[in-house]
């Protein structure tokens, strides 16, 4: 019951409605939506939890696009997208928020000829064959990456922060210390640069990337040897629009292992 | 993208850039900061200073400048010309002497350090020993005698400063030679004054503390007399023929002696205590001089009623029943009399007192009755009210120059008609190009108008604005206040007064139009001034005009000062500037911007709640635009210090609890419990040290549009430019904030037959945001041929070519990060240089100027000079944006000498080192004011004594300058001037550690300093 119908069930593409059909867990509902009208996230979100009769329960919805692709639908933008590319019928599947897998989303995850269901219950299966996984779902903008892998020594890290409005905040703070670095007339302590404090929410920690006592070592491609920490945070302030920073990590357990040569953004 | 920005190696482009760019830091101006000793020669007449810094000055005729500084930056306690040399010693309070010369090289004097020596006693002697403390160049040149605190007289032979340890005079060989009834007194002690026989280079005087004088036979080694005094001895004045001695003593008293071989122990011929009977204060210093008339001069320093007057810094003349205690403004530091420098003449007759006090040089014209002050053309005290502000205008027409200067002379009546006493060397500049005005705005409400043409920074008027306000104190009081018949008879003399009646009327902001004579002033108190240069004195009311700032926001309470009180009715008004608008802002937040334009007859002025502009013709405001963020609580508090530094103060106050907190609790388990008392306060001190170098967080942020201060407004411009269309120019006025926004307005100014029947109309056409929102700097219009357009009027004096009007016109924005050129109308970017992004720095100031070239006489271009929070000047170019040189300028820890740099529009440039002290750089080959000049001990009229054999040695020097030293001399430290300010070790070493990068860059600029050479100087006429 959980496997895949076959498309072109309803009739032409001008229905004015769409219909809807609902999976949660082993059981499924159907009901539908005006194609014109559809209303926005917020009313609709109420929709599937009142046919699956889960009144009070946070969910996460997705739906599987015409391309197989199973993808999150959880603001009004990919609301009416979903809608409006229905085919006639919307698939959408319905996740308690707590069990949520996000690891499920990404491209050709349906396609393949694993059942996603099955996925989604038994994430243990999963772990013989890991995906390429795409950060929080949450918001389909970017707000990190972790990029030049493949060029940068495995201890360090290059972290592109992006910053869209005025509302967010970048949150950390910056200060003097120092480092200890191999020289050819052995180990020499040098003053560096180092992030000291994250803000509570803040962007920088809300990544997951960057971490106090993590060493400061370039600023959108500028090394910051030799500057003052005035220096270095008005060079961060300045390019906090798109800000990437190379740091060294102090905590050096998490870094990306290459294996082979991997693309130069991955992640 | 960065590959673009990269200065470009062209060759023939690297050329032209060494023909139009060059740094150097020609000259010091002002009054040099912390002074410690004073030096004159007679021969030379020239004056040295020595400063707390290790720095020394000399200064004679106008225009004849030099300085050195010792390397190790210890305080200069003394200097002594050797006696018609070209060669002085100076003694610093490392105890060490060094030997400095005046060099001829190139036909240019220089200064330069010969040798240098720290006096050594026997092996296991008391340091004391050989703590010198008086020094004695004798006449033969050859020898120095040095007095210590031990008591004994050291013996050293110039010029490589070899101790002659034979020839020491020690206390106990003057003991012996003494007879017993003087003996068995405790009469030694340490040295206090030496002086070598005026007319006998065989004898010299040895004063001691506890008040033995002796003189001592060089030859004979046997004392020829001693004189006896009760008093502790402070310092001795030996007549010039020789038969009278003059000592001053600690109870405020001094003694005359007769000096005569038959009498071995005479007694004082006359003794008085002139600020009696009360117990005085110690005389330090005393003067005993002859004149033609027969009464002599008693100058000296001290000696005032301890309890009544004991605080006043005096120094009294005594002449022909006239006595006059003159007054200083701030603690003498040392004073000479000069007198006719002959040795041979019979007669002193002094002619000019100078004064060295901490913070001025006064001189006193002693041949005039009533003995005035002479005003000097140099060390002018530019700090006598802290400077708040300051302004520079290049090329002034000769009319205003000369309007100016006819209203300077009429408040310089006071002043004595000698000409300038002190006028050893020769100026071989070249005469200054053009005339230049520097205006320093002031903390008490006045303008000081400097002539900055040549080396010497000469006042030449000053304006008050106090007379417009209200102010507690009325200025005719305090002038009248000194009685006929008081006593002691105190006369002020100086110009130094550091205490503003009232903080808001200090001047920020000032504009001057060099071809109407009108002039803009803007203070604390959100006052604007505008005024008009009259010269005769009129009588009439200042038009007042009150611009609220805030208009429609409601909600709003200014928690900061009161805005000023005009005085009511007419105001008496001397010939020069006279105001007559006031528009007073409010709220009265400190005026931050302003502009004015001459020709259309507005002025603009802008606050940290928005700005306006006014009609000053019709006397009308045309409109005014709040530029507040509804968020911005901040900038309501009142001025913006009081704010920052109560949240810094409890910061800090905050970071040293806990400091100490934490360090005395790792200590107290150490030691007994005797010991932990001393521990903790120990680790109290720690703990303050470690608050000093606590590490600082800054916080990465992105600016936004709710950060405070946005609306203040940083820059007003106005132009004639493109504003709503390609095809019609019309007059505009741009405002910059601290937000990242410009606003452009279009005005309707009504042409000249019509100006007083229609108002001009103002309308808003542009509003630019900048999306990192750095804070704008400075707004620029370039005309079709990118070109800065030209100064209102300065197009109709014919001194400009007209702008292009053809071709597009390009609007450029400076923000403290980045340069962006737009083009006009559309206001559609062009290109940008982003510089905090790439280099962490930001722009502090920045300003158009016109390089010209070296090589071609009409060649030259207009560029930005830029000075960024590093300390760093740069050029960047017009309208590429590329950037051109780079030179590093000021330390990034001189805040203040940042804030105070203003550009010239032919690439000079000042800054403040010092509270007192402007330093002058130039960017340009081709605008360079240095001094050059030339001293030659064979010129003057000395006379080292035939009978020496020695003559006269052909010493003579070179010039210049700031540390420049640039003969390649391994002892040559190269130093700078302001590393030198900084005496705290602690502090330096910090500065060395963060300052790595400024080393290679020090060394840098002094090779800049070699290559250049001095054959270039002061360019020819501007183009």
């Amino acid at each position: 019951m959980s496997r895949r119908h076959p498309h072109g069930a309803g009739s032409g593409c001008l229905d004015p409605t769409v219909a809807v059909k609902s999976t949660f867990g082993a059981e499924f509902r159907r009901f539908s939506l005006e194609r014109s009208k559809p209303g926005k996230f917020k009313e609709f979100y109420g929709l599937p939890q009142h046919v699956h009769k889960i009144p009070n329960v946070d969910i996460l919805v997705s739906y599987a696009d015409i391309h197989g692709d199973v993808l999150p639908i959880n603001n009004d933008a990919n609301y009416h997208k979903a809608v409006s590319a229905a085919n006639p019928l919307l698939r959408i599947f319905i996740q308690k928020k707590e069990e949520a897998d996000y690891s499920a989303f990404g491209t050709g995850t349906l396609i393949k000829k694993k059942n996603v269901l099955t996925k989604l219950f038994r994430p243990d299966k999963q772990r013989k064959k890991p995906h390429i996984v795409i950060s929080m779902p949450q918001d389909f903008r970017p707000v990190s990456s972790i990029i030049d892998v493949d060029i940068l020594p495995e201890t360090h890290r290059r972290v592109r922060l992006y910053k869209y409005g005025t509302e967010e905040h970048l949150g950390f703070y910056i200060q003097d210390g120092s480092s200890v670095r191999v020289t050819p007339h052995g180990l020499e302590k040098v003053p560096g640069i180092f992030i000291s404090r994250l803000v509570p929410g803040g962007l920088a920690q809300s990544t997951g990337l960057l971490a106090v006592n993590d060493e400061v070592l370039e600023v959108n491609g500028t090394e910051v040897s030799g500057k003052s920490l005035d220096q270095v945070a008005d060079m961060m302030i300045a390019n906090s629009h798109d800000l990437t920073i190379t740091v060294r990590p102090a905590n050096q357990r998490n870094n990306i292992i290459r294996k082979s040569q991997t693309s130069g953004s991955s992640g | 993208m960065r590959r673009f920005l990269r200065p470009g190696h062209d060759p023939a482009r690297e050329r032209l850039k060494r023909d139009l760019f060059q740094f150097n830091k020609t000259v010091e101006h002002g009054f040099p900061h912390q002074p410690s000793a004073l030096g004159y020669s007679p021969s030379l007449r020239i004056l040295a200073i020595g400063t707390r810094s290790g720095a020394i000055k000399l200064y004679g005729a106008p225009g004849v400048e030099f300085m050195g500084l010792h390397r190790e930056n210890n305080a200069v306690v003394q200097i002594h010309f050797l006696p018609g040399q070209c060669q002085l010693v100076t003694l610093l309070d490392d105890n060490s002497l060094h030997l400095w010369s005046l060099k001829v090289k190139g036909g240019v004097s220089e200064l330069q350090e010969d040798e240098s020596f720290t006096l050594r006693g026997p092996p296991g002697a008391a340091p004391s020993a050989t703590q010198i403390t008086v020094v004695l160049p004798h006449s033969s040149c050859q020898l120095l005698y040095l007095g210590t605190e031990s008591g004994s007289v050291f013996v050293v032979q110039l010029p490589a400063f070899r101790a002659l340890e034979d020839q020491t005079i020690s206390s106990d060989a003057v003991l012996q030679r003494l007879p017993e009834e003087v003996r068995h007194r405790r009469a030694f002690e340490m040295v206090e004054a030496l002086q070598e026989h005026p007319r006998d280079p065989k004898q010299i005087l040895i004063g001691y503390s506890r008040g033995l004088v002796v003189i001592w036979d060089l030859q004979g080694s046997c004392v020829l007399c001693h004189f006896l005094s009760s008093q502790q001895l402070e310092n001795v004045c030996w007549q010039r023929d020789g038969h009278l001695i003059v000592s001053c003593h600690s109870d405020g008293s001094y003694c005359q002696w007769p000096v005569s071989s038959d009498t071995l122990q005479p007694e004082p011929l006359h003794s008085c205590v002139p600020y009696g009977p009360f117990p005085c204060k110690a005389i330090t210093k005393i003067f005993w001089l002859t004149t033609k008339q027969g009464l002599p001069f008693t100058i000296f320093q001290g000696g005032m009623p301890r309890a009544s007057y004991g605080d006043r810094h005096c120094i009294s003349v005594i002449h022909n029943g006239q006595q006059t205690a003159f007054d200083f403004t701030s603690r003498v530091i040392d004073f000479t009399v000069l007198i006719e420098a002959n040795p041979e003449a019979a007669l002193d007759d002094p002619y000019a007192l100078v004064v060295l006090a901490e913070e001025e040089l006064v001189v006193i014209d002693l041949q005039t009755a009533g003995w005035p002050p002479v005003q000097p053309p140099y060390l002018a005290s530019l700090h006598c009210s802290a400077i708040t502000c300051s302004h520079h205008v290049s090329n002034i027409p000769l009319k205003l120059w000369e309007r100016i200067i006819a209203a300077g002379s009429r408040q310089n009546t006071h002043f004595s008609t000698m000409e300038w006493p002190i006028d050893g060397g020769t100026s071989l500049a070249p005469a200054p190009p053009q005339r230049d005005l520097l205006l320093t705005g002031h903390e008490d409400g006045t303008v000081r108008f400097w002539d900055a043409s040549g080396v010497c920074l000469r006042l030449l008027y000053k304006l008050s604005t106090v007379r417009v306000f209200l102010t507690d104190t009325d200025p005719n009081e305090s002038l009248s206040a000194q009685g006929e018949d008081e006593w002691p008879p105190l006369r002020k003399v100086g110009s130094f007064d550091p205490y503003s009646d009232d903080p808001r009327l200090g001047i920020q902001k000032i504009f001057l139009c060099r071809y109407s004579g009108y002039l803009a002033v803007a203070g604390t108190a959100g006052q604007v001034l505008v005024l008009e240069l009259n010269d005769e004195a009129a009588e009439h009311a200042v038009e007042q005009v009150e611009a609220d700032l805030l208009q429609d926001q409601e909600g709003y309470r200014w928690k900061g000062h009161e805005r000023l009180c005009a005085r009511p009715g007419p105001v008496h008004f001397e010939p020069g500037f006279q105001p007559f608008v006031l528009v007073q802002c409010q709220p009265p937040a400190v005026v931050t911007s302003l502009a004015l334009h001459s020709e259309w007859r507005l002025v603009a002025f802008g606050t940290s709640h928005g700005f306006g502009l006014f009609d000053h013709q019709q006397r009308r405001q045309v409109f005014v635009k709040c530029t507040l963020h509804p968020n911005d609580q901040l900038a309501l508090e009142g001025p913006l210090s009081r704010v920052k530094s109560l949240k810094k103060s409890l910061r800090q106050s905050f970071r040293r609890i806990r400091r100490s907190r934490v360090s005395s609790r790792k200590r107290r388990p150490a030691g007994p419990p005797g010991e932990v008392q001393e521990g903790s306060s120990r680790a109290e001190r720690t703990g303050l040290q470690n608050m000093e170098l606590a590490p600082v967080q800054r916080k990465i942020e992105a600016r936004s549009a709710e950060d405070s201060f946005t609306g203040f407004v940083r820059t007003l411009y106005f132009a004639d430019t493109y504003l709503r269309d390609s095809s019609r120019h019309c007059p505009s006025l741009w405002a910059g904030t601290n937000g990242g926004t410009v606003y452009a307005f279009a005005l309707r100014v009504p042409p000249a037959e019509r100006r007083m029947d229609e108002p001009v109309r103002a309308e808003q056409a542009k509003e630019i945001q900048l999306m990192h929102r750095a804070p704008v700097v400075g707004i620029l219009v370039l005309d079709g041929h990118s070109v800065p357009l030209p100064e209102p009027l300065e197009v109709a004096h014919d001194l400009s070519k007209s702008p292009d009007m053809q071709g597009s016109h390009q609007l450029l924005v400076v923000s403290e990060e980045q340069f962006k050129v737009f083009a006009l109308p559309k206001v559609s970017a062009r290109l940008k240089l982003k510089l905090t992004a790439l280099e962490g720095s930001r722009v502090r100031r920045v300003s158009a100027a016109r390089f010209g070239s070296c090589r071609a006489e009409d060649y030259g271009e207009h560029h930005l000079a830029v000075l960024t929070n590093l300390g760093d000047i740069q050029v960047v170019s017009l309208p590429l944006l590329k950037p051109q040189v780079r030179y590093s300028c000021i330390r990034r820890e001189d805040v203040s000498g940042i804030a105070s740099c203003v550009f010239t529009k032919y690439g000079q440039g000042f800054y403040l080192i010092s509270p007192s002290e402007f330093e002058r750089f130039s960017l340009s080959t081709k605008w360079l004011v240095e001094p050059r000049c030339l001293v030659d001990s064979a010129e003057t009229k000395n006379h080292s004594r035939p009978r020496d054999g020695s003559g006269p040695e052909k010493a003579s020097g070179k010039a210049r300058n700031s540390g420049s030293q640039s003969d390649g001399e391994e002892r040559r430290s190269g130093p700078v001037m302001e590393h030198a300010l900084l005496n705290d070790e602690r502090v330096l070493k910090e500065i060395q550690s963060t300052l790595e990068g400024d080393r290679g860059s020090c060394g840098d600029w002094r090779s800049q300093r070699v290559a250049v050479g001095y054959g270039l100087s002061n360019g020819g006429g501007c183009s």
